[in-house]
């Protein structure tokens, strides 16, 4: 079995959202939303058939307008939620909306995935995260592991919490927040904390990450100057609640302690350009993915920083088992902070990478130029982490 | 004797025989015995032997002779008997004589012996009379004789015993005329009789007095043997007769030593109160400076240094007395009566010949002893002193200054180890030296370390001195560190500010290095131990202070790259370039240049592993890239700001159809224009591809014609987004990759084109974030041609700037709601217009 060679999905448009559906843990499966402005916007959803390495793709019309932003709903796979550009007249302004997939669309692929590129099925239209009032939507953000009733969107300066009703068809504003501050102030990333119940949010405007309490909306913490330039993106570590990761236009990924500000617990600088997206593997928080506009991604092994250290911790119920990896501990060396491998299988910019959330060993990546590349994390590396 | 001559055990008998033997040989006698033999043997015929027969002898004649012979024969034989008679006649004659002579010989003899008989007699008579009278004395004389012995005697003793009781008065007159060493004398003689018949009250009342006595005269020896002020003979005399006087020479030494102590501690507290006052002294003297400061060292008065504050840390302190003068009255005042101290020390308890009891007692280990550890205590007392003002030149302006004073410090503890062999001082000694030329060259570093830094700050300041109205800005600030290379109106540009910076620094070292160099000097006595030999050259000043000053550089260079980097580029981008030139400078001349200097100079022996040059210069060129890099980023970082501002803050989709470049596209080309004569100041031109003169023109014409068309063409047709992709796949797939942030070469070219690159890619990410309407996208063409026209001169390879250009325009126009572009004859004039 060729493990290790990455899979390429080819889209027709250019793209830059990307998202795991969360929901869907059999399936390894991927949502790319496409930008085009002359022609009708596509969600692909991307099924990968682990064992025969192989490419399902069923589309979906996004016909709102162009895809920045896409996520899906933790608690139910049929339920996403895009940011997308609406032009009317000379405005442009980015919208928000919770959609529904077509209950058709998977039977549907499977049976003849002619029928659905050359007729697409549309999306459902849930509701609208209303925000025109408060300016263009930057992103929405479910809330981790909650029942899909709770989202956050960034617009502009505001924070806005939204309750779905009704499954999904209507939101209300639940509590908002206004970041105020000299010149024009813009959220360019955030992400939900899943730790401390999910009441915590992390945000990302020009060069300072902030971070705020959802129950009282208010500011916790702020790191100013985090990155040298704007920060592009952030993610919380899934195993340790008071770490993250940032990366921005100064080429480097920086790791943060939160109750520790003044100075990242570690700084990498290895990509070229600007880094767009950074995410931590879900299972693994070793294993670090980022993708940036030289066109490359990079999967680093932070072990120094990780929930495990010390490499995988033995589980007492594999009793068996337990001798020999014992023997094994010994002789391994301490692991090393290391970046695994460089992928180099995209000709532009790469805005966007994704772990998958069904098999922790598979991410996806996607450049501007439309090319969603599938790789796996050199298995040598897995059966180190495993064993 | 006659024992001597015959055996002892000869009889007489035998004794007779040989007399006999030797009065017949006289008389011509043969033995008895031997005259038979010689009869028997000769026979009858033998006219000679004693059997001669003369019947047998004629009668033979007569038969054997003829008549003749006969004749011959009576006449030989007549003559014979002729001779024989005439002989014997003058025998008898002679005898005759002899016996007449003889008697009358025995006739005398009986004479003379008659009267001597008679005066043997009257001797004999004599001798009886004498004995008989000697008898008679000795008689008489007998019973006298003993008394006269015992008289004798007794009169000696009663001397003696005169003596004893004479004694206290003796000793009291002593005392008064202050003979101590008669009284000792005398006292000692008559201690042990005392002590012998002390159970007699009368010797014991005796004894007790002169005991009080000698107490007293002990205590006026101990007396004066605590005033001190009396001579080291008189001293050492009053030492001795104390020894004499039984008392515990373990006490005396104790006494002694104190006494010194006691004056030597005087002399340390006079030391010390001397460090107190200069510390209190350059207290208040740096609080009075601390306000005069200002006037006291303006630039103008001291043209050589490069300002006043990179001065200071090379101006010794001078207030309080100087190291040397400290040194000098530590070496006059305390080591030398320290000296002093152990030469009467040991002349009174150690070498002085031993006699008596005293001998047994062991004095000189004791007192040895006592001696090492008295020295010790003050000699650790004083260098800890002595440690202390070193500790406090803190000045590295004078080295010799210092450097003198530990020699002579050193010099002096010399005589103590002479005085003194087994002594760890001098070795502690020769530790503090060691020790202060480490410190020192500790301080150094720092000082040159300090000195690099200010000399930044004033690089910095003349950078930041406005170029136009320079005149007397440069002259107080800048002006100082260009000193009189350039004249004061015009600013100092940055070859001159690299030179002078980097002749500055080297200089400084220099003189640092022969500052250092004044402790391995041949004349100075501590520059032969091991230490100034070997570590002090290659551990000290090789590695200690010019191995760690380049990396310090180094170090620092770097630190500019990381510190500024992150909040908001404090640094000055002509410092980071200064910088990188400096660094690399170094690699290339200056840091083997140093090495091979100070490897002359201390003839560094390379016993440690050292740090080689190959490494230092590694270092220092991976410093310059990394400040190169830096510089690269930040100047990049510069325009991608403009850049980003020009494409955030602007409406893309209700712009107004372009009429002019924008402003900040010519900004940005003047800043490059800019940057590039920067560069070119340090760095040489470097090598960029062929191309042709008009290059800017044809390359832009095809840009524009032929793939652009291609480019748009397709948005009419319904397959277009496929075909777009493909074509600019195709494109990517031919084009190398662009590492936007990659290192740079050391030349201007290569800086250029990574700022240039940086710059442009992130026009083209900024353009991708927007949606452009018709004259949004016309707007960019115009924009993009602009630069064309004027980046390509700068880059090393011309089409990497048509292809970002490209990219972008492309972009654009894919972001464009109404793609439809501009006239390139329009976009030309619109271009050369402005």
């Amino acid at each position: 079995m060729e493990d290790d060679a990455p899979v390429i999905y080819g889209l027709e448009f250019q793209a830059r959202a990307l998202a795991a559906q969360t929901a869907e843990t059999d399936a390894i499966r991927f949502l790319v939303g496409t930008q085009s402005l002359k022609f009708d916007n596509q969600i692909h959803i991307i099924d990968f058939d682990d064992e025969n390495n192989m490419i399902n793709k069923s589309v979906l019309l996004h016909d709102a307008g162009e895809i920045w932003h896409i996520s899906g709903s933790p608690a139910d796979k049929a339920v996403l939620t895009t940011c997308y550009n609406k032009t009317s007249e000379s405005r442009v302004l980015t919208c928000a909306a919770v959609w529904r997939m077509p209950p058709e669309w998977e039977s549907g692929s499977h049976e003849s995935p002619d029928d659905s590129s050359n007729n697409p099925q549309t999306l459902e239209l849930l509701c609208h995260l209303d925000n025109t009032a408060h300016g263009s939507a930057a992103c929405v953000l479910w809330e981790p592991m909650g029942d899909g009733k709770r989202v956050i969107s960034l617009a502009e300066n505001h924070v806005l919490l939204w309750d779905l009703q009704e499954s999904s068809s209507k939101a209300t504003i639940s509590s908002s927040a206004t970041l105020e501050g000299k010149g024009q102030l813009k959220f360019t990333a955030g992400k939900w904390s899943p730790h401390h119940n999910s009441t915590q949010l992390a945000t990302a405007n020009d060069t300072a990450i902030r971070g705020w309490d959802l129950r009282s909306m208010s500011q916790i913490y702020c790191i100013e100057n985090a990155h040298g330039q704007l920060v592009r993106d952030l993610d919380f570590n899934p195993n340790k609640q008071y770490y993250l990761s940032s990366c921005g236009d100064d080429c480097k990924v920086k790791f943060w302690d939160v109750r520790h500000i003044s100075e990242p617990v570690k700084s990498l600088e290895e990509h070229s350009h600007w880094v767009w997206s950074v995410r931590y593997n879900h299972s693994h928080d070793q294993l670090l993915l980022t993708g940036s506009s030289d066109s490359r991604v990079i999967l680093s092994n932070m072990v120094s920083i990780s929930s495990e250290p010390f490499g995988h911790l033995v589980d007492d119920d594999d009793l068996s088992d337990t001798e020999e990896s014992q023997q094994d501990d010994k002789g391994k060396e301490p692991l090393q902070d290391s970046i695994i491998s460089t992928y180099e299988e995209h000709e532009d910019s790469v805005y966007a990478v994704e772990w998958s959330a069904a098999d922790p060993w598979l991410f996806a990546s996607l450049s501007y130029d439309g090319r969603l590349v599938i790789n796996r994390v050199p298995r040598a590396l897995k059966y180190r982490i495993l064993l | 004797m006659s024992s001597a001559t015959t055996p002892p055990d000869s009889d007489p008998a035998q004794r007779r025989r040989v007399h006999n033997n030797m009065l017949k040989l006289y008389y011509g006698l043969n033995e008895e015995g031997k005259g038979a033999e010689q009869a028997e043997s000769l026979g009858p015929c033998d006219i000679n032997g004693p059997h001669f027969d003369p019947e047998i002898y004629l009668n033979k004649l007569r038969q054997e002779c003829s008549l003749a012979e006969l004749m011959d024969h009576e006449s030989c034989m007549v003559k014979q008997i002729r001779s024989l008679d005439s002989d014997m006649q003058t025998l008898v004659y002679e005898n005759y004589n002899k016996f007449i002579s003889a008697t009358d010989t025995i006739r005398k003899m009986k004479n003379d012996f008659k009267k001597m008989e008679d005066e043997m007699d009257c001797l004999s008579a004599n001798m009886a009379a004498i004995t008989e009278f000697s008898a008679c004395i000795s008689g008489t004389l007998q019973g006298q004789h003993a008394q006269i012995t015992k008289l004798s005697g007794v009169h000696t003793l009663l001397r003696k015993l005169q003596f004893l009781f004479e004694l206290p008065a003796r000793l009291n007159k002593c005392l008064e005329l202050q003979a101590y060493a008669q009284a000792v004398s005398a006292h000692r003689r008559a201690r042990c009789v005392l002590q012998q018949y002390s159970h007699m009250p009368s010797f014991r009342g005796i004894q007790d007095d002169c005991h009080v006595i000698m107490e007293q005269l002990a205590q006026q020896l101990r007396q004066k043997f605590r005033d001190g002020g009396s001579s080291a003979k008189d001293l050492s005399e009053c030492v001795e007769l104390l020894l004499q006087l039984d008392e515990p020479a373990e006490e005396l030494c104790d006494k002694f030593l104190s006494h010194a102590q006691s004056r030597l501690e005087a002399e340390l507290q006079g030391l010390e109160a001397e460090l107190k006052d200069s510390a209190e002294l350059k207290e208040s003297a740096v609080t009075d400076t601390g306000g005069g400061s200002a006037q006291k060292t303006s630039p103008g008065s001291n043209p050589v240094s490069p300002s006043s504050s990179v001065f200071n840390p090379f101006l010794s302190p001078t207030a309080g007395t100087d190291i040397l003068e400290f040194i000098d009255r530590g070496c006059n005042e305390f080591v030398s009566s320290l000296c002093l101290v152990i030469a009467s020390y040991q002349e009174l308890f150690i070498n002085r010949p031993q006699e008596g009891e005293l001998a047994s007692k062991n004095i000189p280990e004791m007192a040895n002893g006592k001696l090492h550890v008295f020295v010790d205590n003050l000699a650790a007392r004083y260098f800890s002193l002595v440690e202390r003002r070193i500790q406090e030149e803190k000045g590295v302006g004078d080295n010799s200054l210092l450097v003198r004073a530990l020699d002579r410090f050193h010099r002096r503890l010399q005589a103590i180890s002479k005085l003194l062999p087994g002594s760890a001082v001098p070795s502690q000694g020769t530790e503090i030296v060691v020790r202060a030329a480490r410190e020192r060259i500790k301080q150094y570093l720092s000082a040159l370390q300090t000195f690099y830094h200010d000399s930044l700050t004033d690089v910095r300041q003349a950078l930041a001195a406005p170029r136009l109205s320079v005149g007397g800005a440069s002259a107080s600030g800048g002006g100082a560190l260009v000193g009189g290379t350039t004249s004061k109106d015009a600013p100092p540009s940055l070859p001159e500010l690299l030179m002078s910076l980097s002749n500055f620094i080297l200089n400084q070292l220099k003189s640092v290095l022969a500052s250092v160099h004044l402790f391995t000097a041949k004349d100075i006595t501590f520059s032969n131990k091991p230490y100034f030999k070997g570590e002090f050259c290659s551990q000290g000043v090789r590695e200690g202070l010019v191995v760690s000053f380049i990396k310090f550089i180094c170090q620092s260079s770097r630190q500019y790259c990381e510190s500024a980097g992150d909040r908001g580029g404090s640094t000055p981008p002509a410092l980071l370039l200064l910088l990188s030139r400096l660094c690399l400078d170094y690699e290339t001349s200056t840091i083997s240049y140093i090495l091979t200097l100070t490897d002359e100079q201390f003839l560094v022996q390379h016993h440690t592993p050292v740090t080689p040059v190959t490494a230092l210069c590694a270092e220092a060129r991976e410093a310059a890239q990394k400040l190169l890099n830096h510089y690269v980023k930040v100047q990049g970082l510069i325009i991608s700001q403009m850049l980003r501002k020009s494409v955030e803050t602007r409406d893309w989709v209700n712009t107004i159809e372009p009429r002019n470049v924008r402003a900040v596209m010519k900004r940005v080309v003047e800043d490059t224009t800019s940057i590039d004569v920067q560069v070119g100041l340090l760095y040489e031109e470097g090598v960029r591809k062929a191309h042709s003169s008009d290059s800017s023109k044809r390359t832009f014409s095809v840009y524009s014609s032929s793939r652009q068309q291609i480019r748009y063409a397709p948005s009419y047709t319904p397959s277009a987004p496929m075909d777009t992709n493909l074509l600019s796949n195709i494109h990517k797939l031919f084009s190398e990759r662009i590492d936007i942030f990659s290192p740079v070469e050391f030349n201007k070219v290569s800086v250029l084109t990574g700022i240039i690159k940086i710059s442009l890619k992130t026009f083209l990410e900024c353009v991708r974030l927007r949606t452009f309407g018709r004259y949004g996208l016309q707007q960019i063409q115009v924009d993009c041609h602009y630069l064309q026209m004027y980046l390509w001169r700068f880059v090393s390879d011309e089409n990497l700037v048509h292809f970002l250009l490209d990219e972008i325009v492309g972009s654009a126009a894919h972001r464009c709601l109404d793609p439809s572009p501009m006239e390139q004859s329009v976009i030309e004039v619109i271009c050369e217009r402005g």
